[in-house]
């Protein structure tokens, strides 16, 4: 089944609340998707510094040292946040492709969840209440944020198959439903030089958006495609660094409600997600229609 | 009137409330605040009650509904008025896909749009759309009647069987087996009586439809067909 959440905010105002928010409406899709969440937030960029966000197995043991350890490796300086099973590495922004190569050395069980100048992703195994108070998520701010609750389909449950999915820059994807055609897909991404961590579908569906970003295409553009390449159900919900977009399948049999206000652009799987954000009473809410791509951009 | 409130009370308490009302009742005005898109708000009740909600809900508001008269004042989620049995769902807003899916009997009202699957499979309900309706709505309807004031979306009434689809604006595309049809005196008295008991009376007039129908090619077998088995 899976639930999603999205909000995307364009009074400034609200940032200090995105986390508060996109929490509640996590914790409300619970009965969508019990078994794993996680939460894409796009928390800003730091003046010439990016992001890392890393997950370990063993968060004590590969932590513990692993600033000293990169700083090191790279030469440069490295700040370490740890959030539980998750860290955030802040590292000079030209130095990025080089800390992660370095971190494929230093700690070769650590995954990358997110790699970006404002993008951090968290998700784990259990109920999104729990896992949204692992990473402390109701206290981060920032501009715009996805989350998913997980009800597993297509690949078993593990921090790797949980939602969103990052395979390029300050990018994310989040799925509900299914897709039947990802394994020529992979095959085909796998070709020009996409990588794969899990078997999961809506890894393809990432990597299929991110690869024409690569080539150059616009978000919309490159939305547009799944309708034509991708063959399944989808309700998808993208990120990156500055906008927020939803597409649906032809066939629209995945649920989707949408809110708009001066203050925000909000997406649920329902319109439970939506009733606690501020001025839903007076918002212009609809459900995005099918095979039509929608998004948003500061 | 019995106000019940959801959000303090919850769900099963009210649904509870509701199924226990059996035939005739005292209490035959109940309204429900705070809804919050919740699920199965009043489904299941089966008595001459009013009932109104204030807010918008969640999936299957007012399913298999016998006798009662249900106002949503907001939009519905999908499957309002599912497998509706009799009695009138009357939605203020929108409704979300598969409404009215598989009816029986009574009187589903949409003042807003329908989104896709409006009328899948209905056997025998009448469904009063002031807005527009989605793609594939109507798919095997068996019988009743749909009016739609406004637009119909892709591939409506594919496989269509005896259902009545009355729609006056455009028609985006027909599905397998669906075509337009005669408009004929008793259809305008068909029409004439939904749009009165769909408050549309107002908007629009029974000549301003068209009528479609099942070619009866698709669901007939054919003996012509039979090597093709």
């Amino acid at each position: 089944m899976c639930g999603i959440v999205g909000l995307f905010l364009k009074d400034p105002k609200l940032e200090p609340k995105l986390g508060a928010m996109l929490t509640d409406m996590l914790i409300t899709m619970t009965d969508r998707g019990p078994d794993s969440a996680g939460i894409a937030i796009y928390s800003g960029a730091k003046d010439g510094l990016g992001k890392i966000t890393i997950q370990s197995a063993a968060p004590d043991e590969d932590f513990e040292t692993l600033d000293a350890d990169l700083r090191n490796a790279i030469g440069q300086p490295v700040a370490l946040l740890v959030k539980n099973t998750h860290a955030v590495l802040e590292v000079p922004l030209d130095q990025l492709d080089a800390a992660r190569s370095a971190l494929l050395h230093l700690r070769p069980n650590v995954k990358v969840m997110s790699v970006g100048d404002s993008i951090e992703i968290f998700k784990e195994v259990g109920l999104p209440k729990d896992v949204a108070a692992r990473f402390d998520i109701a206290k981060m701010k920032g501009s715009h944020g996805i989350g998913h609750t997980r009800m597993a389909t297509e690949s078993a449950v593990t921090t790797m198959g949980a939602h969103p999915f990052s395979t390029g820059s300050d990018q994310c994807l989040v799925h509900n439903g299914s897709l039947s055609n990802h394994n020529s897909v992979r095959r085909e991404l796998r070709r020009h030089g996409m990588t794969f961590e899990t078997e999961n579908d809506t890894e393809v569906a990432a990597a299929f958006l991110s690869h024409k970003l690569q080539d150059g295409e616009s978000l919309g553009n490159a939305m547009e495609a799944t309708l034509t390449d991708l063959d399944g159900f989808f309700t998808f919900v993208v990120g990156t660094k500055n906008g927020f977009g939803v597409v649906r399948d032809p066939i629209a049999c995945k649920p989707a409600v949408m809110a708009e206000t001066d203050e925000y652009v909000a997406f649920g799987s329902e319109y439970r997600a939506l009733v606690n954000l501020p001025g839903i009473e007076d918002a212009r809410v609809w459900e995005p229609e099918p095979a039509t791509v929608y998004f948003w951009e500061r | 009137m019995q106000s019940f409130d959801l959000g303090k009370d919850g769900l099963r308490a009210l649904n509870s409330a509701l199924h226990a009302l059996k035939g005739q009742t005292n209490m035959t005005a109940w309204e429900v605040i705070n809804p919050k898109g919740a699920h199965a708000i009043a489904a299941g009740v089966d008595a001459p009650v009013d009932i109104t909600v204030r807010g918008s809900t969640g999936y299957y508001c007012a399913g298999m509904n016998k006798q009662a008269t249900i106002r949503i004042k907001g939009s519905a989620g999908p499957g309002v008025a599912e497998n509706m049995m009799s009695g009138a769902v009357i939605v203020d807003g929108d409704a979300s896909q598969y409404a009215g899916a598989t009816g029986r009997g009574g009187l589903l009202v949409i003042k807003g749009n329908a989104s896709s699957r409006c009328g899948i499979s209905m056997k025998g309900i009448d469904i009063v759309v002031h807005g527009n309706i989605g793609h594939m709505s109507c798919f095997m309807a068996q019988s009743g009647n749909i009016v739609v004031l406004g637009n119909a979306g892709e591939a409506l009434g594919d496989s269509l069987y005896e259902a009545r689809i009355f729609v006056r604006g455009t028609v985006k595309s027909l599905g397998a087996d669906c075509i337009e049809k005669e408009m004929r005196d008793e259809h305008l008295l068909i029409l004439e009586d939904l749009l009165r008991r769909g408050e549309a009376d107002a908007k629009a007039k029974p000549e301003e439809f068209r009528r479609y129908g099942s070619a009866r090619k698709l669901y007939n077998f054919n003996i012509d067909n039979a090597s093709a088995y």
